[in-house]
């Protein structure tokens, strides 16, 4: 059942040692928990995330996927209402503890939402944005990033020739993979991507599914979705969660086959 | 049944088209009748001199609007020019940083300033404006004024938009959706970056709409003016001095001295003017967020 319980150590180096499936984690939650004045949304969260592998969260409308994603890049930061304690360590750094870098440290996560928020200037900003907060300003530079990442995520045939028009004027899957070039133009370890295909027809959905599995060469995705279909083609690892709790996690094969509780089978029935 | 309902979507849609060419018909039916009403003093005097002529002395027939058109553009502008940052800065502050507290306390703060009679304005600033002007303001620059003055109109002009102008700032910001500035911030920008770069920029056409609509207001604001911008008919540009407005001029002397001939039609002239000024300003603005909208 729980298969990543942490014992009760605070050494970085311990936590980021090779765990028993034999991968690094790159991120590690530990004792994590999350509240809303009396709701406690996150309970005690322990979760390991494996480098260079795809982690999908699976669970019920509410059950604080995005709110344990947010936790990962300190967007709940944003919500003076919310009260979190525990441990993140990303890449040997308490990332709750510590106070002094938070853009350096946001950098390291590429954030794919649930719709594209495309920011309100043109294509060719949009994604030189992050790369001239990284203190580059070299034009031919931007311009070559600008590129290479529009290549990557397919879509600069699409827009090459209208590059400086607004990014809004993008249809909705080509909105999604300007966010995603975006993110991956300020050269993040780990993207993390909340129902990133909700909004987004079959065919647009596939590209952005076909992106991931090449992405998770060199990057390390944790994926939130509600298209269990989805999570079957592209988990490594899948997080089951319910109420603010993990239930169960593992690999897909064995979960979605023998799920070892009653919850994770009525979602899985339920779904399908 | 079905008979019935087609009568009432009829119906209905016959009262929403009727209402709906009232207000539209109400600018034009308006403007044609003070045109109307001012045209004997259009047979008598060039549109130019009448708009750009300076010597104002009804009883010899002399109809200069300038002295009026200036002291209302001067006030404008100055209250203008004051309460653009406050309310910009402010709109910021509550929508971006202040706690929920903050904001639920401000929020009927802003709703009083705004419902309040403008007359209040004018003896706020008989009480405080005009004398702080007159006794502090003057002295540093080495002038003698009253205090009843165009810079004390631009003031109390300035404080009665300010809620007006906030309110609908505060709209417009809060219209940007948190999760663009979560995506600026997750990109690695600093918070005031995430603000300046994406709610400021997502705003901009809302930003210039609000004032539009601000300045058109303040154009046309007569009481709290009239009150303390010392009525002299005189083109100046030292604050200090006195003004008078074109809405002051219509307010104090309608309805009296209709034995002097024209008058009553150069009244209708300066309300036109005002419809026409104010019809220009929204223009204006109207461009502007057309030219925001296509950049
Ligand atoms: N800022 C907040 N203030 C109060 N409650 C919050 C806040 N953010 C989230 N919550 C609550 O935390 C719970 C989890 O929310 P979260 O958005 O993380 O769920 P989710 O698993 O992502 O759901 P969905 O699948 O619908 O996106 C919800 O009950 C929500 O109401
Ligand atoms: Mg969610």
């Amino acid at each position: 059942m729980y298969t990543s319980v942490i014992t009760d150590t605070t050494l970085p180096e311990v936590n980021l040692g090779i765990r028993g499936n034999g991968h690094h984690p790159i991120v590690s939650i530990q004792r994590l928990n999350v509240y809303a004045g009396n709701h406690h949304i996150l309970k005690n969260i322990n979760l390991d995330i494996p480098k260079n592998k795809i982690t999908v969260l699976l669970g019920p409308s509410g059950c604080g996927k995005t709110t344990l994603l947010k936790c990962m890049n300190r967007l709940t930061d944003l919500y003076h209402e919310l009260k979190v304690t525990g441990d993140v360590w990303i890449d040997g750094d308490n990332i709750l503890k510590s106070n002094d870098n938070i853009a350096a440290l946001r950098q390291k996560m590429g954030l794919l939402s649930q719709r594209p928020y495309p920011l309100p200037m043109s294509i060719f900003k949009n994604v030189a944005y992050g790369i001239k907060l990284k203190g580059i300003y070299d034009k031919k530079l931007i311009q070559y990033n600008v590129e290479k990442y529009l290549r990557e995520v397919g879509l600069w045939e699409e827009v090459k020739d209208r590059l400086h028009q607004p990014a809004v004027g993008l249809s909705i899957g080509q909105q999604q993979r300007l966010c995603l070039a975006r993110g991956l133009a300020v050269r993040p370890q780990i993207i993390l991507a909340d129902e990133p295909t909700s909004a987004l027809d079959p065919i647009s959905s596939k590209i952005i599914e076909n992106l991931f599995k090449e992405l998770k060469k060199n990057y390390t995705i944790i994926l939130v979705t509600h298209v269990l279909r989805q999570a079957v083609r592209l988990a490594d690892h899948v997080v089951f969660m319910s109420y603010g709790e993990i239930i169960e996690e593992g690999a897909p094969a064995d979960l979605f086959k023998n799920p070892a509780t009653e919850k994770l089978r009525e979602y899985i029935y339920d779904g399908n | 049944m079905r008979v019935g309902r087609i009568i009432t979507d009829r119906a209905s849609g016959f009262w929403m088209i009727l209402s709906l060419s009232l207000i539209l018909l109400m600018p034009v039916i308006m403007g044609t009748g003070l045109f109307m009403k001012s045209i004997p003093i259009w047979e008598q005097n060039s549109p130019w001199q009448l708009i750009f002529g300076s010597d104002w002395s009804p009883t010899r027939g002399n109809f200069g609007f300038w002295p009026f058109i200036a002291s209302s553009l001067y006030v404008t502008i100055l209250s203008f020019v004051l309460s653009v940052p406050v309310c910009f800065f402010a709109a910021l502050y509550l929508t971006q940083y202040a706690s929920e507290k903050l904001i639920r306390l401000t929020y009927p703060a802003i709703d009083i300033l705004a419902g309040l009679p403008s007359v209040i304005y004018g003896v706020w600033g008989i009480l405080v404006v005009v004398p702080f002007i007159s006794k502090v303001v003057a002295p540093v620059f080495g002038s003698n004024s009253s205090g009843y003055s165009i810079l004390a109109g631009g003031i109390v002009l300035a404080i009665m938009c300010i809620p007006y102008i906030l309110n609908m700032l505060i709209e417009v910001f809060k219209t940007v959706p948190s999760g663009m500035k979560e995506a600026s911030l997750a990109l690695g920008a600093s918070y005031w970056e995430s603000v300046k770069h994406v709610v400021v920029r997502k705003s901009f056409a809302g930003i210039v709409s609000a004032y539009g609509l601000g300045i058109a207001k303040a154009f046309g604001e007569t009481i709290a003016v009239m009150m303390v911008v010392g009525n002299r008919i005189q083109v100046t540009v030292n604050p200090l001095e006195a003004g008078y407005p074109l809405p002051a001029l219509i307010a104090n002397n309608y309805g009296e001295m209709l034995s002097i001939p024209m008058y009553d039609a150069a009244l209708m002239f300066a309300a036109l003017l005002l419809l026409a000024i104010i019809l220009i300003i929204n223009l204006i603005f109207r461009y502007l967020i057309y030219k925001t909208h296509i950049e």
